[in-house]
């Protein structure tokens, strides 16, 4: 990892993207890198598209506000078309399968396309297809240690909701294998 | 050394507001400073504190000022027209010589607006919010972890000089998340309050309260003392953060949200070899004029970068006062300006004779 990733989440509202950004940040913060979250808000939220920067860098972070990201998750196709040419050249963009079935036309970008609504759907794991690709960037782009991602997951769902731990670790265990 | 938690910019704020002992918050909810209004109603309950969600903006600073002029920390958010809103209570605060701490997590204006981050609110905040003679101590953070410290920054020197603090944030810097510190858990000392109206109880002379003067003399005489009390402030409590401007040829000067990108495209344009550097202030009223007349000498040239169509951008101005060109590059509305735009504005003053 270079000194300072960038990572775009988008979808549509209810899929998780907030959650999604949260995970990947609190794992930055178990490696004690310096980390920003920043979630889009607003009307365009209630239905309609929804993403987040995180911002994962060895040093003090600037403009939390990702235009230009080494990393985008895209879950929903009008996502795909509005960040598709930010990504930056030799950038990963993931892909759920499920929600989209166009074909990313760049080929200076590495495209991982994951099943990963139908896949969580199959396993009983609802709601945590993004999870399945965070699982997915973790491989490829390997944002933080292993044992950072293990307490990120932790750290992020809070107590109350503990039922939920272990959907997420599996999610996560199935991007890492696929 | 306290662990580091990810928490969001308002809930943050709130959080540092109730660890310094402010237990009296008044509010209205509006997006983007929501936030501040539902962890206080959360937690000043079990805090032994009052949270109160007020008929109106109006009500809510009114609230404040019976709440501080009875002598506790107490404090109000909202954002841009809901701080629009609350001028009225703002003067009479300022009038009452009362401290009292106001937050404006800003978003485009005029108007309602737009509901994403802004920074058109500096004039309101540093010129006048209210009608009247009068300033405010006013605040610009930068991070979250800025978004805690200056909390009891805003409360001490709001009381050592009996004038309304305001912290000047902005939906970026509420909505965000960053990692976060809190300071470890201290008895938190707050200054005598020998002018509040809480009680007498036989033992002394009643306090008044009051910011109606009817006799012209006597009004002049008390907005001549208080603004004895703004020049100590302007002498002592100018605070400024001065980034890689040793030899810098362009100085960016930007607070807030917008100093953040700039940081972003500084760092691009020295990679560049272009000698750029920063001035952030941090507190925008008392604006911090030693600072930049420090650099006017050796700059040659000033950009001002805001969220805004040009408003600190003239307190620049002022400072330098012809000596060297200042410049403006802003976007508006609730537009984020990218580093990428900022590093352009930078190679086009570079390249301009340099």
């Amino acid at each position: 990892m270079s000194k300072t990733l960038n990572v775009l989440l988008a979808g549509f509202g209810g899929q998780g993207i907030l959650f999604a950004g949260k995970t990947i940040a609190y794992s930055g913060l178990m490696d004690n890198k310096e980390i920003s979250w920043l979630p889009s808000y607003g009307p365009e939220m209630r239905g309609g598209t929804c993403n987040c920067s995180v911002v994962i860098s060895e040093e003090s972070i600037g403009s939390p506000l990702v235009t230009q990201p080494d990393v985008l998750i895209a879950m929903n196709l009008p996502s795909l078309d509005k960040f598709v040419d930010a990504v930056v050249p030799g950038g990963t963009i993931l892909v759920d399968s499920s929600m989209i079935s166009k074909k990313v036309e760049r080929t200076d970008v590495n495209v991982y396309y994951i099943d990963a609504t139908k896949i969580a759907d199959e396993k009983g794991l609802k709601g945590c297809a993004i999870i399945i690709l965070v699982g997915k960037m973790f491989k490829e782009v390997g944002f933080c240690t292993q044992e950072a991602l293990d307490k990120g997951i932790q750290k992020v769902i809070p107590a109350k909701k503990a039922a939920m731990l272990g959907l997420n670790q599996e999610a996560l265990k199935i991007g890492m294998e696929s | 050394m306290a662990e580091k938690v990810l928490m969001k910019g308002n809930e943050a704020l709130a959080e540092a507001a109730i660890q310094c002992g402010c237990k009296h918050y008044f509010g209205y909810p509006i997006t983007p400073q929501t936030e501040i209004a539902a962890y206080m109603s959360k937690r000043l309950p079990k805090e032994g504190g009052v949270f109160l969600q007020a008929e109106s903006e109006v009500a809510a600073i009114n609230m404040v000022l019976g709440a501080t002029a009875a002598g506790v920390r107490s404090m109000t958010s909202s954002s841009s027209p809901g701080v629009s809103l609350k001028s009225e209570g703002v003067s009479y605060i300022a009038g009452s010589d009362l401290p009292a701490l106001i937050i404006n997590v800003q978003r485009g204006g005029p108007g309602l607006g737009g509901i994403q981050p802004s920074q058109s609110d500096y004039w309101q905040a540093t010129k006048a919010l209210g009608h009247g003679d009068f300033q405010m101590f006013v605040l610009a953070p930068s991070t979250i972890q800025e978004m805690v410290d200056f909390v009891p920054l805003a409360f001490e020197v709001g009381e050592k000089y009996r004038v309304p603090s305001m912290i000047l944030s902005d939906g970026m810097l509420g909505q965000m998340m960053e990692p976060v510190e809190f300071p470890e858990k201290k008895d938190v000392v707050i200054a005598d309050k020998p002018w509040a109206t809480n009680g007498h109880q036989n033992k002394r002379p009643k306090n008044i309260v009051n910011s109606l003067y009817i006799q012209p003399e006597e009004l002049e005489n008390l907005v001549k003392e208080r603004y004895e009390r703004y020049e100590k402030i302007k002498a002592e409590e100018q605070r400024a953060e001065e980034f890689m401007t040793e030899d810098a040829e362009i100085v960016i000067v930007a607070f807030g949200a917008s100093s953040r990108v700039a940081r972003s495209a500084i760092k691009s344009a020295r990679e560049e070899g272009i000698k750029v550097g920063m001035i952030r202030p941090i507190t925008l009223w008392p604006f911090p004029d030693k600072t930049i007349e420090k650099v006017v000498p050796t700059a040659k040239k000033f950009l001002c970068v805001e969220m805004n169509m040009g408003q600190m951008v003239e307190d620049v101005r002022l400072v330098v006062n012809g000596r060297k060109p200042v410049e403006f590059f802003g976007r508006t509305g609730g537009v984020i300006p990218t580093p990428a735009e900022v590093l352009d504005q930078i190679r086009a003053l570079a390249g301009k004779e340099m």
